[in-house]
């Protein structure tokens, strides 16, 4: 597998890199916030990332994507997180698409992903019903109703769930919750009767909401029944692609901090000489060229189709997960007081780090995950 | 020739010279070393020779010292080919990894000439003389001296940690030629012939029992004027060039088919998680050792995929030299976890010493669990790898 960037792919990573710098700096972020915007993204730099192909990366040339790979996916994701973005990139052209992708009819397929590389359907993946990831504890019911599916339930943290025009429902036919059978996936129209939306304002100002299904009507995607098999495969990839953005902040943060280092001078020298920071220093960087191994072996499982995919998820999730939470901890302690201000950014790295590591499992969930792979 | 053209010839070779007893892994320690004193069974001898003839026990050195000259690729190939039939390295040892490379380095023509051969066939081995009791992590403030005598040097002071001296047939040491130059500018790197009345060697005995350490003592040893590597007083740099060479991984056939990483022959941890305390529905029964087996697995799996990255990006296929602290540091480290957790996993049965009442992996354990607080120490503490990290990969000040 690869574990080094090609041509094209460099070439996406300089092009991304200059867009996130240029159109979506963090402070666009901190403005999105300040001004409580409704939508929580800039739409017209979401059209400006439609027109450079983005939404469409990994959606196939047929289906009027680029057909790019998941690795390209990946180094945009990457330099998102660097600048910490708020797009609905994450939500709609990796968990949606994937959800379409691997589970849509082809009737489904033809339609939807159209749009969604045209940056004219934005999707939402409505799973958690509780604060920690549980991809298979769905308790809401689906309940076939005419030509389609009626759902009933209550969904938490769902990313990008108050902006999507439609959502998947990771619902339940049969069975019970915490039982892999007898998940089914169903698409809901926002708009659709008894679907009731409550953004949540979370500490990283990135968009989540809590959704009340009631009796609301939708169309299946994929087989009754069997909507964790095509779950499974959103999440692998919704975990490497936020670990790839994970990566982004994580080398952000630390470049910033490494530069504060060798500039804050106290007791007449740079504070980057002294050896407990050096050290520390030097260990962090070690846990980011791990990390960076991790997600580029993981992107390189996902375009190859790998029998890998699913362990080498949980390993770079819980990998990324802790390299993030160190490296965005010691940001604002290396950063001294003004890390700790609301003016700095430098502390807007840890608010949006605790809200990735749980999105989609967390670490002892991942290690978890990881050792019944392998069998102990 | 193309690559798989190389890579067929180059696994029917290996079918027809590779002896079935070279085709199984061995711990490291158990790889030849060579040398006048070297013993060997039949089939090492005849792996060990065929392979020198072919160039291959120095794969990537030049041919016109005998070495096999290939390339990088070609190099992986040779590596995977081997390991597909198990087959070990035929010899390993300093020559190899450190003197050999510094020599292709810094050596003249006939310091080439006259050493790399004798490394690649095997008949002469080679010891490190650097640290003294009074200089460790503080390499430059060593104080063995080398005299000017006219036609020769003259040497006298001790080494420590010389690992290998009581086989070695030479020891390449970093001497004090210039006794009043600030103390990086009066070092010397020089190659002595152990063999003369003035080299003694004294075995160490560390806390795992035997080891492969000496002390190294010089009483007027000689040292011919010919055997100064580089300039005299400008040995600082080839020493320092030779550090790297030695952390770097890639200068030899030195995996011999190893399999699961460093310490492969203990078994997987996850393995001896499952034999030690039983499962609980698939799931080795302590949860938090259990944690503790994952997390080691995957801090090694990335450390491995770091590795092999690095490999990658590298032009040469060796490990750029601003990432052979990290490589050093991060796997000494983690392999000593890994240790501790497998002692955790096996309790009592791990802290034998000897005896019927612990099988052999029991034992081998406990010596290896002792012997690798070496590996945090030797070769530049992680300590100091993590100062060099943080000067030259971060460019954080002094």
């Amino acid at each position: 597998m690869a574990l080094v960037l090609n041509e094209e792919q460099n070439m996406l990573k300089d092009a991304a890199k200059d867009f996130c710098t240029n159109s979506m700096p963090i402070t666009q972020l901190r403005k999105l916030r300040d001004d409580k915007d409704e939508s929580g993204f800039d739409r017209d730099t979401w059209q400006q990332m439609v027109e450079l192909g983005w939404a469409g990366i990994t959606i196939p040339e047929k289906f009027g994507g680029l057909g790019f790979g998941h690795m390209g996916m990946g180094v945009v994701m990457e330099e998102c997180g660097r600048t910490l973005a708020a797009s609905p990139l994450f939500a709609t052209a990796v968990l949606g698409a994937n959800a379409i992708l691997h589970g849509g009819s082809q009737e489904q397929k033809s339609e939807l992903l159209e749009q969604i590389a045209g940056g004219e359907l934005l999707l939402a993946l409505a799973l958690e019903e509780g604060p920690h990831h549980n991809p298979y504890g769905s308790a809401a019911k689906a309940e076939k109703s005419g030509e389609g599916y009626s759902v009933t339930g209550s969904k938490k943290f769902v990313l990008d769930g108050h902006v999507a025009d439609k959502l998947v429902v990771v619902a339940r036919t049969s069975g019970s919750a915490g039982d892999r059978n007898g998940l089914t996936l169903i698409l809901v129209d926002r708009n659709a009767d008894g679907v009731a939306v409550t953004r949540t304002v979370m500490a990283d100002s990135r968009n989540a909401a809590n959704i009340e299904f009631n009796g609301s009507t939708g169309q299946l995607i994929g087989e009754e029944g069997k909507g964790a098999d095509v779950l499974d495969r959103v999440l692998d990839a919704g975990r490497i692609l936020l670990a790839a953005e994970m990566l982004g902040g994580i080398q952000e943060c630390f470049e910033r901090t490494i530069e504060y280092l060798k500039t804050r001078e106290q007791f007449g020298v740079p504070i980057g000489s002294f050896q407990a920071l050096k050290h520390r220093a030097a260990q962090m960087f070690c846990e980011i060229e791990l990390s960076k191994s991790a997600v580029l072996e993981a992107l390189s499982a996902l375009d190859e189709d790998s029998d890998q995919v699913a362990e080498l998820a949980s390993l770079a999730k819980a990998r990324l997960n802790d390299t993030y939470n160190l490296v965005s901890r010691e940001g604002i302690q290396m950063h001294g007081g003004i890390g700790m201000t609301d003016e700095y950014e430098i502390g807007f790295f840890m608010k949006r780090s605790r809200i990735c590591e749980h999105a989609l499992g967390n670490s002892a969930f991942h290690r978890d995950r990881y050792g019944v792979i392998q069998g102990y | 020739m193309s690559l798989e053209a190389f890579r067929a010839e180059t696994r029917a070779w290996l079918e027809e010279n590779c002896p079935a007893s070279m085709r199984e892994p061995v711990a490291e320690d158990q790889i030849i070393g060579g040398g006048k004193r070297q013993e060997y069974e039949p089939d090492q001898k005849l792996w060990l020779d065929r392979m020198a003839e072919r160039g291959w026990t120095a794969p990537m050195w030049p041919p016109e010292y005998g070495g096999g000259g290939l390339s990088k690729g070609e190099f992986l190939v040779l590596q995977e080919e081997m390991m597909r039939i198990n087959a070990r390295a035929p010899i390993a040892g300093m020559g190899f990894s450190m003197i050999g490379p510094t020599l292709l380095d810094y050596g003249t023509e006939e310091q080439k000439r006259e050493h790399l051969p004798k490394i690649i066939s095997g008949e002469i081995r080679w010891c490190q003389g650097y640290s003294e009791p009074g200089a460790g992590s503080d390499l430059a403030s060593l104080q063995t001296k080398c005299e000017d005598k006219g036609d020769h040097f003259l040497v006298n002071g001790q080494k420590i940690w010389t690992s290998g001296a009581q086989f070695a047939d030479w020891i390449f040491t970093l001497v004090r030629t210039e006794p009043q130059a600030p103390k990086h500018e009066g070092i010397s790197f020089v190659l002595i012939d152990m063999e003369q009345a003035g080299v003694t060697v004294k075995p160490i005995k560390l806390i795992s029992g035997n080891s492969p350490f000496c002390e190294t003592f010089f009483d007027d040893a000689r040292c011919e004027k010919n055997n100064l590597v580089g300039q005299l007083n400008r040995g600082w740099t080839v020493g320092k060039r030779l550090l790297q060479h030695e952390r770097s991984s890639i200068s030899g056939l030195n995996s011999g088919g190893r399999r699961g990483g460093r310490y492969g022959t203990l078994g997987r941890l996850a393995d001896i998680g499952k034999e030690y305390l039983g499962t609980v529905d698939g799931k080795i029964a302590d949860p938090a050792l259990r944690n503790d087996v994952i997390q080691n697995h995957m801090d090694s799996r990335c450390f491995g995929l770091t590795q092999s990255r690095a490999m990658a990006e590298s032009e040469t296929g060796g490990t750029p030299t601003f990432l052979t602290s990290m490589f050093k540091y991060y796997g000494s480290e983690v392999g000593n976890r890994r240790l501790e957790i497998q002692l955790e996993l096996m309790g009592t049965q791990s802290l034998g010493w000897e005896g019927e009442t612990f099988n052999d992996l029991e034992k081998t354990l406990t010596r290896t669990w002792l012997r690798s607080k070496a590996g945090t120490i030797a070769g530049g503490s992680s300590e100091v790898q993590l100062n060099i990290i943080a000067k030259q990969v971060l460019g954080l000040p002094d």
